[in-house]
């Protein structure tokens, strides 16, 4: 948000400058290779929010499907992604023939984020000890969560905002967000981790959006446009009016998003 | 040191320069040498509002173009000497305005003015910017409908991150709000939005609220800034507006529509 003007030098060495940075990307999951079917799912997905989905960037996730030996062809997945407007700008947990077809197409590969079910059990668990305890033999693997574990732990630094967040501005926290004041209709708010607001939220709230998916939305009076964890979202017209404009918590369960009010 | 005013809002016809020409006015009639500069180059109006059209020879761009002096292109007030105006171009556009010209300009302004107020053009481009990113306060414009306050909402982002005290990290812009051609009769049958409806969204300071009346067009049309409207309520709001900016405590007037006592009595006119 702020941005330090930085004077011009003279010099050759001021014409490009390396900086590290995060970005927000959707992560595809594909639990078979049947490119029909992906297809058909995707356009439907896209058809409830066109918006959302325009020009994104996307991670393709083949573990799940090299699982179940559904090994797909990673030329005919960027093909079918490229045509519907979606912009494949990397993939994970690819055999030695799917790096080297993504070589090939110059999409760049993640290795270090491949192994993920064992933290995704312990999310489970901590998410049981809230909720109504699901059914235990039913362990769900199915979102490897981004923690590699060769790196050091993600950065955990909490972001405090006091002022309103206005109409179009945008938030971004690599760890929670907390935020005193109001988040306007307009306004954009995303963290890598919880977002907090204590106050009216009526912008979009987006927590976990590097796939975290034990991240919770805390608000104390919710009328967002949208909200959104780890990728799965809802908008305003699909909340429940029952605890609009009430104090919530917003989790993920199974794939869904649990809106609970907070008593 | 001059304080610097911007009269911004985002979206167009909510009451900018009527604002703008009203404060100005009202600041200089209380003893305070103020300017008011019109920044909607290319669409200039604030001339009209004030009634010097015809005294116009230099303008702003003149100046930041170094073909004018600031005393060259000052326009003094027919009603009151402490007031000035420097008019806009109309035959550029906005382009023609970059941030270090109007850094200057402003600054040499400071030199002998009390107040500057800015009257920003409608939107969010680079004239709305140039408006507001010297600024030390702001009146943000609003009318009681939806859609100026989602763009007067913008705007507040925008002199919360785009202004030179932001990029400074200095003291934030002070923000006002003032809340135009408010009509209680229409807020009761919910037609329009109610001044509660409006904080709820905005939660702002309030400057002031000035009703929808009919001495509006006509002191526009007239040259004469409405403030000198004395018996009209937008003349009587406005006053209201610079005395609180200026650190009187008054009671709001005109939220619910009730006509006043003396009102009743003398028919003042709405």
């Amino acid at each position: 948000m702020s941005s330090n003007q930085q004077k011009k030098q003279t010099n050759v060495s001021s014409v490009i400058e390396f900086k590290s940075s995060t970005f927000f990307a959707p992560i595809l999951i594909l639990f078979d290779n049947d490119i029909a079917a992906i297809e058909l799912a995707l356009q439907e997905k896209i058809q409830q929010a066109p918006e959302f989905f325009k020009n994104s960037p996307l991670i393709i996730d083949v573990s799940e499907s090299n699982k179940l030996d559904c090994a797909i062809n990673i030329a005919d997945i960027a093909n079918v992604l490229r045509k519907i407007g979606l912009f494949p700008v990397g993939i994970r947990g690819g055999n030695g023939q799917q790096n080297t077809q993504a070589r090939a197409l110059f999409i760049p590969i993640d290795t270090a984020r491949t192994a993920g079910s064992k933290i995704s059990d312990e999310n489970t668990q901590k998410q049981s000890s809230v909720n109504k305890p699901s059914e235990p033999e039913k362990e769900i693997i199915e979102e490897p969560v981004v923690t590699p574990q060769s790196t050091p732990e993600p950065t955990t630094e909490t972001t405090l905002i006091t002022q309103p967040v206005r109409s179009g501005q945008r938030i971004y926290a690599s760890g929670d967000l907390i935020i005193m004041s109001q988040v306007s209709a307009g306004a954009e708010i995303m963290a890598e981790g919880n977002i907090h607001v204590y106050n009216t939220l009526r912008g979009r709230a987006l927590a976990g959006v590097q796939g975290k998916t034990d991240a919770r939305i805390f608000c104390l009076d919710l009328q967002a446009e949208l909200i959104s964890i780890a990728g799965d979202y809802k908008i305003y017209e699909d909340l429940n009016k029952q605890i609009s404009k009430k104090p919530v918590q917003i989790y993920l369960k199974d794939h869904a998003l649990i809106i609970q009010e907070i008593i | 040191m001059a304080r610097i005013i911007v009269v911004t809002s985002g979206k167009g016809g909510v009451g900018k320069t009527t604002t703008s020409a009203a404060i100005a006015m009202g600041l200089a009639k209380k003893g305070h040498k103020t300017a008011i500069i019109d920044f909607d180059v290319g669409l200039r109006n604030l001339d009209l509002i004030m009634g010097c059209e015809r005294r116009v020879v230099y303008d702003f761009i003149n100046v930041i173009n170094g073909e004018a002096s600031i005393s060259q292109a000052l326009i003094r007030d027919k009603n009151c000497n402490l007031l000035y105006i420097l008019p806009a171009s109309q035959t550029r556009d906005k382009d023609a305005l970059s941030k270090e010209g109007v850094g200057r300009v402003l600054e040499e302004l400071s030199q002998e003015f009390k107040y500057i107020v800015c009257d920003s053009p409608a939107g969010i481009e680079k004239g709305a910017n140039l408006a507001l990113y010297y600024a030390d306060d702001a009146f943000v414009v609003t009318n009681p409908e939806i859609s100026s306050v989602r763009d007067s909402d913008r705007m507040l982002g925008l002199l919360s991150s785009k202004s030179r005290r932001a990029e400074r990290n200095e003291e934030p812009i002070k923000e006002y709000l003032l809340l135009t051609r408010y009509d209680p009769s229409r807020v009761k049958s919910g037609e329009m939005l109610a001044l509660d409806d409006v904080q709820e969204i905005l939660s702002l300071q309030l400057l002031g609220i000035v009703p929808e009346s009919k001495s509006v067009l006509t002191a526009s049309n007239a040259g004469i800034p409405v403030i000198l409207d004395e018996k009209s309520e937008a003349g009587q709001a406005y006053e209201d507006i610079v005395a609180r900016y200026l650190g009187e405590e008054r009671p709001h007037r005109f939220i619910d529509g009730k006509r006043g006592f003396l009102k009743m009595l003398f028919g003042g006119r709405s």
